[in-house]
């Protein structure tokens, strides 16, 4: 068994699904913070069989979990505070997204007014399906760069 | 503030009292030729769109206000590198009401964000045009006496035809209605409009052959099938014919089955059907006027100033 230590306050990503946990590094903007982070890939899970897991030590506020939510939200999210968890937070579909993700529609008036903030919003729960506020164009993952 | 951005931002019952006035200011245009004496509206056409400028500016001058506008973007600042959210900021100085045409997707979505006047989205590429909706569907309820229990066809370019989604999106809001998407394989129905009608229940039947469908219909909404939409001219020329109407083919109507088209034709109708009675493209033209004043007349916030 590998034994990762404790953290203070921050937070423990669990049953990510294998492979993917440098992905939600990348994207949840960690490798931007000057912070401790503790990364375990392809942990065995019942659950899953193989799972990856990310402890974060940050202050509780400093992550984006609405990103997270995007990603995957049945990924499970523990809010670490004085050593304990105080929180197990379900994710829920963000109903809108500012500011991450690009819209790559030519023809909607984001691409040429640049300092547009990009907006989707949620359009279909069921579906997951993301919407760009402008243009309405739905957000396709191998659309942008970013995810 | 209300805007006009798509044709949704009205609810089923706020549409009903708009389509009443329109009849209204179509009956007695007396009533309201001073309504809006002073006021002014702007007509701000960053690409041409002759027929949807002159209808605004003739429903605005109906009404008794004046016109204030650019005809095309290439006489407006925007050819200097201004910015819609700016463009609109300094016409809020000036203008009542905008009625705003332009080339990208969203950009009436900007307007209304940065604006202090009512908009009306005149067309924003090929994402809305939402008074051509109302003026598609006051033409239907005026013709047909109502907007619920028919079946309408819709033939041609479905796919990159903003007036068909948007009109399938609106009349979805009614009960008893029933579509017939007839288009070639290239052109078929979007997936978000066919998802949407699945999700209401609201039956659907998609079909390649005019012909074949003409005779279940009540309304017919013609588009065009434009040549570079294909990938190649023989598919094209194979099926070009299939989605052009003409008398013969609308021997096989209703007699009450009107047919609608949003302007401007090319080959789509041949000319000989502008003789038959159910003919409705231009009389949509003549019912989008009374549709756009009272439009602005509810923008305006001045609707309830009149009992019809």
């Amino acid at each position: 068994m590998l034994n990762v230590g404790k953290i203070e306050e921050g937070f423990v990503l669990d049953h990510i699904p294998a492979g993917r946990a440098m992905y939600i590094y990348k994207h949840l903007g960690l490798d931007k913070l000057d912070c401790m982070v503790a990364i375990i890939t392809n942990a065995r899970s019942q659950q899953m069989g193989k799972k990856d897991i990310l402890k974060v030590e940050c202050p509780i506020d400093m992550l984006n979990l609405d990103v997270l939510a995007f990603i995957d939200h049945n990924i499970t999210v523990n809010v670490i505070k004085d050593g304990q968890i105080i929180e197990k937070k379900k994710l829920q579909l963000p109903r809108e997204i500012v500011g991450v993700l690009h819209c790559n529609n030519p023809r909607c008036i984001s691409t040429t007014e640049r300092e547009l903030p990009h907006i989707f919003y949620l359009a279909d729960e069921k579906r997951e399906i993301y919407r760009c506020k402008y243009c309405d164009v739905k957000y396709e993952e191998n659309d942008g760069e970013q995810f | 503030m209300r805007h006009l951005l798509t044709p949704q931002d009205f609810t089923v019952e706020e549409t009903r009292q708009l389509f009443l006035l329109a009849d209204d200011l179509e009956a007695n245009p007396g009533k309201y030729a001073h309504i809006c004496d002073g006021r002014k509206l702007a007509t701000l056409f960053f690409e041409p769109s002759t027929r949807t400028r002159l209808s605004h500016e003739t429903a605005m001058l109906n009404l008794g206000g004046s016109v204030i506008g650019f005809p095309s973007g290439n006489v407006s600042s925007a050819t200097k590198g201004e910015t819609v959210a700016d463009t609109i900021r300094v016409i809020s100085c000036f203008a009542d009401i905008a009625a705003i045409r332009h080339p990208k997707e969203g950009a009436a979505t900007v307007a209304a964000h940065y604006s202090t006047i009512p908009i009306i989205n005149a067309g924003d590429g090929g994402h809305q045009h939402p008074t051509q909706t109302l003026l598609d569907m006051q033409t239907i309820r005026k013709l047909k006496g109502g907007l619920t229990g028919m079946t309408i066809g819709l033939c041609g370019d479905l796919k990159f035809g903003r007036t068909v989604h948007s009109l399938v999106e609106s009349m979805s809001r009614y009960s008893g209605i029933r579509f017939v998407f007839i288009s070639p394989d290239e052109l078929k129905m979007p997936d978000y409009v066919t998802d949407l009608l699945r999700d209401r229940h609201i039956p659907y039947t998609e079909v390649t052959r005019l012909e074949d469908a003409i005779p279940e219909l009540d309304i017919l909404y013609m588009t065009r099938v434009q040549r570079e939409r294909f990938f190649n001219e023989e598919d094209y020329i194979r099926l070009k014919d299939f989605y052009v109407l003409d008398e013969k083919k609308l021997s096989r109507a209703k007699s009450d089955c009107y047919v609608l088209h949003p302007l401007p034709r090319v080959n789509e109708i041949a000319p000989e059907v502008d003789d038959d009675p159910r003919a409705a493209y231009f009389l949509q033209v003549r019912y989008g006027v009374f549709v756009r004043e009272a439009v602005i007349l509810e923008l305006l916030g001045l609707a309830g100033d009149y009992q019809f």
